[in-house]
């Protein structure tokens, strides 16, 4: 198998996603597929799996041409993607699910007995008897339903295999077993094409790497050509040093204590504290709680018991508004469905708080001060916008995030969560969100940063704490933090 | 991003408008009798009980839900003010204004029950709203057992309250009715548009999760919408009384469906979030206009519906293209 896509152009509605994007791989090696966030990767697989079209350029399938027109095409042609979200139904059976494309064949009767014995052949020939073919797939360990996703794949006889951040909702142990399984298709001579943002994956599982930037390819090298540090230098277009501002904030006194907080399965027994000027980074891996144990702190979602001091001072977040009035703001981690309101104009979005200072007795807007003080917030944050009356779904998504910090700023929030802040943003935009981060730990405030952007973690955090499986698996100070020690504590795997 | 020539863009954006001008120029075409000043007031008086529960309606739909007792409402007000009129205070206008009240606040009442359904409970709106329904008209058949009851023949406030329903300001011609709910056009214009209220409202049909996650009492209003929607349905009813001098149970029968039909006519999304009150009454307008010029030409009433039903397709289809056209 002989896969090359050359010269992938892709626009959406003008903004081009891919330009003159290649790769070439081929059968009987894992290549992996790095680039930042946005920088196109997940697209130019959806070009080949036929999810989009491209708008130009080739695809090769050992040398000859191959025009994917639609999903259905690309099985038809050997290619599968896993993604990071299932395509399961969770409610059918392995069985039904592997087999999935049969039950929309001709015919009445479905035969069961005929389903079950090949979809336990195809698992015992990955070294996975132990699923049971008539399980419900949604009741199965994540793990275990990805094995059904690559079981699915395998049973249409695919030459490609994409894996899609395979590991993100993986533990140590189960990545291991990915890993085997991977090697093992490698062996059978499948074309194995493997996103992942783990530089150290990468470095153990592939043999050779694509690097792609702004929707361009920055180059293929075989894995022992390369080492991490250039690696990373090739995917964010500079020296790692350049992407992390400087930051001259006077780290102060304990701002927010936690002490003890339950708040369901994932949060358990949290402690730890933020000091003002300070940015904690908050590291661990999908599904190890930091996002509830956040939510419970702002007050989102009921905490059964535990403390929070706020400057020494015992208070309760019963709800966000509580939260707010006491001087903490969150921005959520899906910033287009819950941090920014997309149709509204960036002014109604920057004085979406509990207390709007500009509303009159009656309730009406006093809207020349409004105006005044909302553009006075955005000068401060550079905001790039044609005016505060536009609709922030119109924004680059870096903009976008300074219109949900925005309202923070109005409502004088001194304690800052930021839940996966440059998730899906350029690297200009990061490096824009960074500042403004800078620059509110500057002023005294105290930022928490949860992030899965192991560079970001160890760029911009004064002091990291890793969770793992909705406890504090560790903290690091400042000279410890390294992505080994990060990874350690996140994955448990002890010294 | 496509440049449209100004003209296409004209069109897009007040298709609505042109949409209400066309059927005018139509009508007049039509009928002789349309474009006098008789018909106009009357067609005006008419549609003001669907103009006051379509301002209550597009409120709950802004806010992403929806109400279907408002005609069922409409019936409470008018059953209220109808067995009220009786035992009103012996000044004119001091006993009116005692009933109206206590009309708009059994409506407030009723729609309070529904919003707190709806916002603390967490019910469906649909489902909540259609519970309401059934209940308040139950009650509206209830007070009189079924039965219509006239105003009585020697009190004050009802002599105030039939002059209301049938006479109009002086020197104008406009319908007393019509001014009522020109005030609360103005009213609704300026709250959705320039208070606290209005903002969070909108806000919160656009995106709950967000606006709750900014630490707003989100609840609050999605509470408040289904209070002032139960306290217009009321005051609806008791001006559609007015005109018949006459209370019954059967008010507003059907008219959720007119408002709603108002509501996406004037560009209001079902999901939340978009949608305004002028907009809404122009399609108050457009369809009242569409009964009206059927009525001059005596098209029969079967007929009427299907036409009614097409036309309302039709302004809802334009509606999504220009909404496609403003998106890309």
């Amino acid at each position: 198998m002989h896969l090359s896509m050359l010269q992938i152009d892709k626009a959406f509605g003008g903004v081009a996603a891919l330009q003159g994007a290649s790769i070439e791989a081929f059968g009987g090696e894992v290549h992996g597929l790095m680039g930042e966030n946005g920088a196109g990767k997940s697209t130019l697989m959806k070009v080949l799996a036929g999810a989009y079209r491209r708008d130009s350029g080739e695809i090769h399938l050992d040398g000859k041409p191959a025009d994917i027109t639609s999903p259905h095409d690309a099985i038809a042609k050997g290619i599968s993607v896993i993604y990071q979200e299932f395509s399961l139904a969770g409610h059918l059976s392995v069985a039904e699910n592997v087999l999935i494309e049969e039950l929309g064949k001709p015919g009445v009767r479905v035969q069961w007995a005929d389903m079950v014995r090949r979809t336990r052949t195809l698992l015992a020939d990955m070294g996975f008897e132990d699923i049971d073919p008539m399980q419900p797939a949604g009741e199965l360990p994540v793990a275990y339903q990805q094995v059904v996703e690559i079981c699915k794949a395998l049973s249409r006889e695919s030459t490609i295999l994409v894996f899609d951040e395979p590991t993100a909702v993986l533990t140590h142990h189960e990545s291991e077993k990915l890993f085997r399984l991977i090697r093992m298709l490698r062996e059978r001579g499948v074309c194995i094409l493997y996103i992942s943002h783990r530089l150290e994956e990468i470095f153990t599982l592939c043999d050779r790497v694509t690097v792609l930037k702004d929707g361009q390819t920055v180059g293929s090298w075989p894995i022992d050509a390369i080492d991490q540090k250039s690696l990373v230098r090739h995917m964010i277009g500079r020296e790692l040093s350049d992407l992390f501002p400087r930051r001259d904030a006077v780290i102060g006194d304990a701002l927010l204590e936690v002490d003890g907080l339950n708040a369901g399965p994932m949060v358990r027994d949290i402690s730890f504290s933020v000091r003002a000027g300070e940015v904690l980074g908050v590291s661990g891996l999908v599904g190890a709680g930091r996002t509830e144990t956040m939510r419970a702190i702002f007050g989102a979602d009921p905490v059964q018991f535990g403390r929070i001091r706020l400057a020494g001072r015992e208070i309760v977040n019963g709800s966000p508004g509580q939260a707010v009035a006491n001087g903490i703001g969150m921005l959520p981690e899906d910033r287009k469905h819950q941090g920014v309101l997309l149709d509204l104009p960036i002014r109604v979005n920057a004085m979406m708080t509990p207390a709007n200072p500009f509303i009159s007795a009656l309730g009406f807007i006093r809207n020349r001060e409004e105006i005044a003080a909302v553009e006075e917030i955005a000068r401060g944050l550079r905001l790039k916008s044609a005016g505060i009356d536009i609709s922030a779904g119109t924004l680059s998504g870096g903009n976008q995030q300074k219109v949900a910090i925005m309202k923070w700023i109005a409502a004088k929030c001194r304690v800052l969560i930021f839940d996966e802040p440059t998730r899906g943003v350029d690297v200009g935009a990061k490096i824009e969100i960074y500042r403004v981060m800078n620059e509110l730990a500057e002023a005294g405030a105290a930022v928490i940063m949860v992030s899965s952007d192991m560079l970001e973690v160890i760029g911009m955090s004064d002091r990291v704490i890793v969770m793992r499986q909705g406890q504090i698996a560790g903290e690091l100070q400042k000279h410890q933090i390294s992505e080994e020690a990060i990874i350690d504590l996140a994955m448990g795997t002890e010294a | 991003m496509q440049k449209k020539t100004g003209v296409a863009t004209f069109l897009i954006r007040y298709n609505i408008f042109l949409m209400l001008a066309l059927l005018v120029v139509a009508s007049t075409l039509l009928s002789d009798v349309f474009l006098t000043p008789q018909n106009l007031w009357n067609l005006l008086r008419q549609l003001v009980p669907l103009a006051l529960v379509s301002i209550g309606m597009l409120l709950v739909i802004l806010t992403g839900g929806i109400d279907l007792s408002v005609g069922a409402l409409a019936a409470i007000g008018a059953m209220v003010i109808a067995m009220l009129l009786p035992y009103l205070p012996d000044q004119a206008a001091v006993g009116l204004l005692t009933g109206i009240v206590a009309a708009i606040a059994a409506g407030a009442l009723l729609g309070a029950v529904t919003g707190v359904l709806v916002s603390v409970f967490r019910m469906a709106p649909f489902i909540a709203s259609l519970a309401m329904m059934t209940v308040a008209r139950g009650i509206a058949f209830m007070m009189s057992n079924g039965q219509p009851v006239r105003f009585p023949r020697d009190t004050g406030a009802a002599d105030l309250m039939r002059a209301f329903g049938s006479s109009a300001v002086p020197g104008i011609g406009m319908p007393w009715p019509v001014l009522v709910a020109l005030v609360f056009v103005v009213l609704f214009v300026t709250l959705m548009a320039q208070s606290k209220f209005g903002r969070l409202a909108i806000a919160t049909g656009s995106n709950e999760v967000a606006v709750r996650l900014a630490g707003i009492p989100v609840a609050r209003y999605k509470f408040l919408v289904y209070v002032i929607a139960g306290g217009l349905s009321a005051l609806a009813g008791v001006v559609a009384t007015a005109r018949t001098a006459v209370g019954t149970a059967n008010t507003g029968f059907g008219l959720e469906l007119d408002a709603i039909a108002a509501c996406v006519i004037g560009g209001a999304l079902l999901s939340g979030g978009k949608g305004s009150v002028v907009n809404t009454m122009i399609g108050v307008l457009i369809l009242g206009l569409i009964g009206n010029i059927m009525n001059l030409l005596s098209v029969p009433a079967y007929p009427q519906q299907i036409i009614k039903g097409v036309i309302i397709v039709f302004a809802v289809l334009l509606q999504n293209v220009s909404g496609e056209a403003k998106r890309t």
